[in-house]
């Protein structure tokens, strides 16, 4: 029975994906998305059930589907793996991409009017933007629901095709079209670590499978692999590095982080269900899937933890300047997939894992608020021509400022469960870089909560700058984008409080280690926990909750009292705003010297190495080589008679002359 | 079928065809030879039903006398290596016909029988048992490819011709001495005798370095590969489908029946020379496709890379023992390059007529004419997407599983060729994506794009028909793995055990 609905959980969406992909243009547009969100709600409801079962009942599952290939002995098998962590990511997964497929009816709509007239392909835009986003709840389905490597692969891979289709849904447009190019090859650089990861494992574990791999594990600690010169670095070290590169790619991680700006080309619901919820968080759900590896390198861990501080600051730093509204709500998605990655390097895996969860509620209902400005603003996404959306716009304006206040960890909202916990944690922590960890989550509380706010008064509140033209046609978006805020809005504030079950409990205690020295960090934020209402009354008098206050005042401060603040920032520090604006310069860093230097490189060698050294050099010259040998042979064939019985006299003594020699 | 002489039938079915579409004439020439290559596929299917995975031997053998005073049989045979091979050959080649069908109008009799005839050619060179016999269709082949191009070709036709057949004839003049010098030694062509001879370390060199030549100019590898992308860019789209998905096989086949069980020793003396080559073809190439401005020199420098694999996968068997002691691994490794074989003929043939029906329209295959195209042909471009994302080695698809266990086995011979191989994974991406951008996205680019026409019925099933192929194996590629597996570890066995003489 159970087998079945494991089974059906990802295929249903699957069965929508190829109804409205393959049929769409017959079936037309209400039947393409009765189907595809008939497939996921279907997912949805069978997730629920299964969480129950796997959560509550105690159960786990763990069976192959079948044998994808098998050879020399190591079996390459599909197969599920479920227990609380993989139960608890279906449910987020389906319910968020659920309430993505209602959204894109009203958000979708007029889609036509984003194409040429006379394109072929924008016909049905309405009806492939459908059957990609189940395509994707399938393949996210299948990477989360995975019990080896091999499958996480697929789904990992499939997850980034998706993704690449849907950046550059809206093909005519060539910002997006590159957009999607660089977020699958950003991507495919830390497949590129991903895989040579894998590849450790089988050689060193001998197995694709989950289970195994963990239970040999201890085995492994003590081997050693001999990369450059005479170092020999530890195999579960260089193992768990490959494999955090592969993170650091989909879960954009700096320096892998350059695709997800970008990828707001794509339309915003996929913005909210790919690139904040669930996809871009496959990296962190890698990682604590690998935990019993990670745990046994702390160095690994170091590194991770290290990656995750940088982005969690800088990125957030970078989400001041941004004027575009979904580029605002990219970075701060970046700068909170730092926040999980330092989770991870700490040693807290529970902890990453549940921020995970309550930001892809928070972040979800933030970007479809996002799209909901946008559309009631005519597809403008500049902030500065916006304002004072407040009254025309009720439930997104309430949504939103319960997905911002979540956000910056407002007590009581669940981003300050989630958040306050790994901030707490980092400070316990004893992995080497935890110090500057800990300083860079905390200076970000303080950012995070000035870039929301800011974006929050510059869209809802002041002066309405936008044209006449479209202040007349200022509305609330209809029921099918505001139904999915409101239901996203209500677990954004109370998933936090499952920070009792989730972490301080023991909801992951199979799925997720934490041996030795993160055991104790997570008992000892168990000693300090004394029930729900203590730790948010703790929350309202500790730092990050003043350095919140601090950045929601600022901003309230300099963008609704004293705008000239801003001006006389921008004046007086000019190169921290050009240094921001452009990102760090990594961007242009990346297109001069990587693909710059990719073009370069093969034209070299096409030029210098094919055409010149081995064309010309080789094979033509060799032609014409042979053609001069032949001239020269020609004399060898004069047609005279003495000349061949002058040489073959000559032959015969030479061979003669041989002979007696060699007797000799 | 027990009784038939399928394999016979398999060479000499399509031949006959040939001649009997040659004499058809124009007018009927496209149904016969459909018939035909119909016919040839279905009787092709036995040997995947009747064969027994289970051994190593030839299966479906025939033997009779030849040329007695040298001892020449007409041997045919097929393991589990030849036999997927043939299929695949017997498969590409009707869709080749239904490629040609309203393509082709200089003569397309002659067109269709160059086509049947190779393929009977080609099935001959896969179900040789005797090194003479293979010798022989190993040339033949060249004719009918050297008609195809010259006569139907391009431009610079005749300059691509001469050069296609003198690099292949070339490398395969050196194979025919060392054949004959076996044949000397141990008095038989029959190939399994020759990988009972014992053969001092001097001799092996010479004869890995001839087989080298003939089977790495037709592969193609580095640097001896510069003939494919012309004769690709001349070649009709037909040939250049055969091309790709059969003839660069032959050469990939050749390695696996030749030079690793009959000269194991030498192999494992150069073992580094063939891993440098194939590395650079994965590196170096993959950077030359990159800049290409011809689509089907873009995919033609492509498959080069992708042969790359194959040929990696093959001679990881002697890295992986040095490194780990162990020959674990070797298996996967050549399995890897086995699916890479039968995978790319999928996919380089999809690219190849993908290109065709472009060009078709447009009469041009330079990338800068495009761009837009999905706007006019959505179908199309669902198909094209596909075997980009298959070119790219998208998992799913067949393209992932040959380079996927190419990449886990050359980890265990050394991080760093699991490294170099492993690039692929970006340069790979960047060469196929960034032709998917110029030419399918974006908006219409010019009038002549916007005046294209969506694929028709025709065109329609031969991509349909290889995109099921792609998926298929991309999703279970188990059946493959099995049928090839006995074969591979026996190869394995004969390429890892030592023939100098005077050890054992």
């Amino acid at each position: 029975m159970m087998e079945n609905i494991y089974l059906a959980i990802p295929l249903a969406p699957l069965i929508g994906a190829i109804i409205a992909g393959v049929f769409g243009g017959k079936i037309g547009r209400t039947a393409a998305h009765i189907a595809t969100i008939a497939g996921v709600a279907t997912a949805c409801v069978l997730s629920f059930i299964v969480l129950k079962h796997i959560a509550f009942d105690g159960n786990t599952y763990n069976e192959t589907v079948y044998t994808w290939a098998a050879t020399e002995g190591i079996a390459f098998n599909v197969g599920f793996l479920i227990d609380n962590l993989t139960a608890m990511m279906m449910v987020v997964v389906t319910f968020v991409s659920l309430m993505v497929h209602i959204y894109t009816i009203g958000y979708m709509e007029h889609d036509e009017h984003n194409w040429p007239e006379e394109s072929l392909v924008g016909r049905n835009s309405y009806q492939r933007f459908f059957s990609y986003i189940s395509l994707f709840t399938f393949s996210m389905l299948m990477l989360v629901m995975s019990n080896n490597f091999m499958q996480l692969f697929f789904g990992w891979e499939a997850v980034g095709l998706v993704s690449y289709l849907l950046i550059g849904f809206w093909s005519t447009r060539d910002t997006a079209i590159f957009a999607n190019m660089k977020a699958f090859l950003v991507n495919r650089v830390g497949d590129f670590g991903f895989l040579l990861g894998i590849a450790a494992v089988l050689m060193y574990f001998g197995s694709m499978d989950y289970a195994e791999v963990f239970a040999k594990a201890p085995e492994v600690v003590g081997k050693t692999i001999n990369i450059y010169g005479a170092a020999e670095w530890s195999v579960i070290t260089v193992a768990c590095i490959l494999l955090f590169v592969g993170a650091m790619g989909k879960s954009a991680q700096v320096p892998l982080h350059v695709w997800l700006p970008d990828s707001m080309e794509g339309p915003t619901p996929i913005s909210a269900l790919i690139h904040a919820a669930t996809m871009v968080t496959a990296g962190i759900f890698m990682v604590a899937r690998m935990s019993p590896l990670f745990e046994l390198s702390t160095t690994a861990l170091s590194f991770v933890l290290i990656i995750g501080s940088i982005t969690a600051f800088f990125m957030g730093l970078i989400g001041i300047v941004q004027n575009d509204i979904k580029r605002v709500v990219a970075y701060s998605t970046l700068s909170q997939l730092g926040y999980m990655t330092v989770a991870l390097g700490a040693g807290v895996y529970g902890a990453a894992v549940f921020h995970l969860m309550t930001h892809a509620f928070f972040k979800a209902l933030l970007f479809l608020a996002a799209g909901s400005v946008i559309i009631a603003m005519h597809h403008e996404q500049d902030m500065r021509k916006m304002g004072g959306l407040k009254k025309y716009m009720p439930i997104t304006y309430w949504t939103s400022l319960i997905g911002s206040l979540a956000l910056i960890g407002f007590p009581g909202f669940s981003g300050f469960f989630s958040k306050d916990l790994i901030i707490e944690a980092v400070h316990e922590s004893h992995v080497p870089g935890a110090h500057f960890a800990y300083w860079m989550v905390l200076l970000g509380v303080f950012v995070t909560a000035f870039y929301s706010f800011r974006m929050f008064f510059l869209v809802f509140h002041g002066k309405e700058r936008m044209d006449d033209h479209t202040k007349h046609h200022l509305k609330e978006s209809p029921w099918v984008v505001t139904v999915p805020l409101i239901a996203l809005a209500i677990p954004a504030v109370i998933s936090g409080y499952l920070l009792d079950p989730m972490v301080v409990g023991d909801f992951f205690k199979g799925a997720i280690k934490g041996v030795g020295e993160h055991e104790s960090l997570v008992s000892e934020i168990s000693h300090h926990y004394h029930g729900i209402f203590p730790f948010i009354l703790h929350g309202l008098s500790a730092t990050p909750f003043w350095l919140a206050m601090g950045g929601l005042g600022s901003a309230w401060f300099i963008y609704m009292r004293k705008p000239e603040i801003a001006e006389w920032f921008y004046n007086k520090f000019r190169w921290i705003h050009t240094l921001l604006d452009n990102k760090y310069f990594i961007d242009d860093f990346n297109q001069k010297i990587f693909a710059g230097g990719a073009v370069a490189l093969g034209k070299g060698l096409w030029k210098y190495g094919d055409r010149m050294l081995i064309d010309t050099g080789l094979v033509n010259d060799s032609a014409g080589f042979i053609k001069k040998l032949a001239g020269w042979s020609r004399y060898l064939q004069t047609g005279y008679m003495y000349h061949y019985a002058f040489s073959m006299i000559i032959g015969v003594l030479a061979l003669m002359g041989w002979i007696i020699y060699k007797a000799g | 079928m027990d009784g038939w002489a399928i394999l016979s039938l398999l060479i000499w079915l399509p031949i006959l065809g040939g001649l009997i579409v040659l004499v058809a004439g124009d007018k009927l020439s496209r149904p016969v030879a459909l018939i035909f290559s119909v016919l040839t596929f279905v009787v092709s299917l036995p040997l995947w039903t009747g064969f027994d995975a289970s051994s190593y031997l030839m299966q479906f053998e025939e033997k009779h006398v030849w040329i007695d005073t040298f001892n020449i049989n007409y041997y045919l045979g097929v393991d589990g290596i030849a036999m997927p091979l043939i299929i695949l050959n017997t498969f590409i080649t009707v869709l080749i016909v239904i490629a040609g069908w309203e393509v082709i109008k200089k003569k397309p009799a002659q067109y269709m029988a160059a086509f049947l005839i190779m393929e009977g050619i080609i099935n001959g060179v896969f179900a040789a048992q005797d090194a003479m016999l293979f010798y022989i269709f190993f040339e033949a082949m060249l004719i009918p490819m050297f008609l195809v191009i010259g006569v139907w070709g391009g431009v610079n036709r005749v300059y691509a011709t001469i050069k296609f057949f003198l690099y292949t004839f070339f490398g395969s003049v050196f194979m025919l001495i060392s054949l004959i010098y076996m044949y000397n030694q141990g008095g038989s062509f029959a190939i399994a005798d020759m990988y009972n001879l014992k053969l001092g370390m001097t001799a092996q060199i010479l004869i890995f370095l001839s087989f080298l030549i003939a089977f790495g100019v037709k592969v193609p590898m580095w640097p001896v590969h510069t003939w494919l992308p012309d004769a690709h860019v001349e070649a009709p789209t037909g040939g250049s489908v055969i091309l790709a998905a059969i003839m660069l096989k032959i050469g990939g086949y050749g390695f696996l029946r030749f030079s690793l069980p009959m000269v194991p020793d030498a192999a494992r003396e150069l073992t580094w020379l063939v891993i440098f080559m194939s590395l650079t073809a994965v590196v170096y190439i993959g950077f030359v496709a990159l800049v290409q401005k011809d689509m089907k020199k873009l995919v033609a420098y492509s498959s080069i890379a992708h042969m790359g694999f194959v040929t990696l996968g093959f001679f990881l068997v002697y890295a992986i023992y040095n490194n780990t002691g162990s020959y674990e691994g070797s298996v996967l490794a050549m399995q890897g390059g086995m699916v890479q074989m039968v995978s790319h003929g999928f996919i380089s043939g999809a690219m190849f007529l993908c290109i065709g029906v472009l060009y078709d329209r447009m009469h041009t295959r330079e990338i800068d004419a495009y761009g837009g195209v999905a706007n006019t042909m959505p179908i199309f471009t669902a198909f094209f997407v596909l075997f980009a994302m298959a070119n790219t080695g998208l998992p799913g698809t067949s393209g992932f599983v040959g380079e996927f266990m190419v990449i886990l086995a050359s980890f265990k011979a050394n991080f760093w060729i699991a490294f170099l191989a492993a690039t692929t994974l970006i340069v790979g991406a960047g060469y196929t994506l960034w032709l998917v951008k110029r030419v399918i996205f974006g908006g219409v680019a010019n009038d002549q794009v916007a005046m294209l026409q969506d694929i028709n019925k025709r065109e329609f099933t031969f991509l349909a028909v290889l995109a099921f192929a792609v998926l298929l194996v991309g999703l279970w590629p188990q059946p493959l793995i099995h049928v090839m597996e006995a074969t591979i570890v026996h190869i394995v066995d004969l390429a890892t055990q030592t023939k100098l003489p005077g050890v054992n």
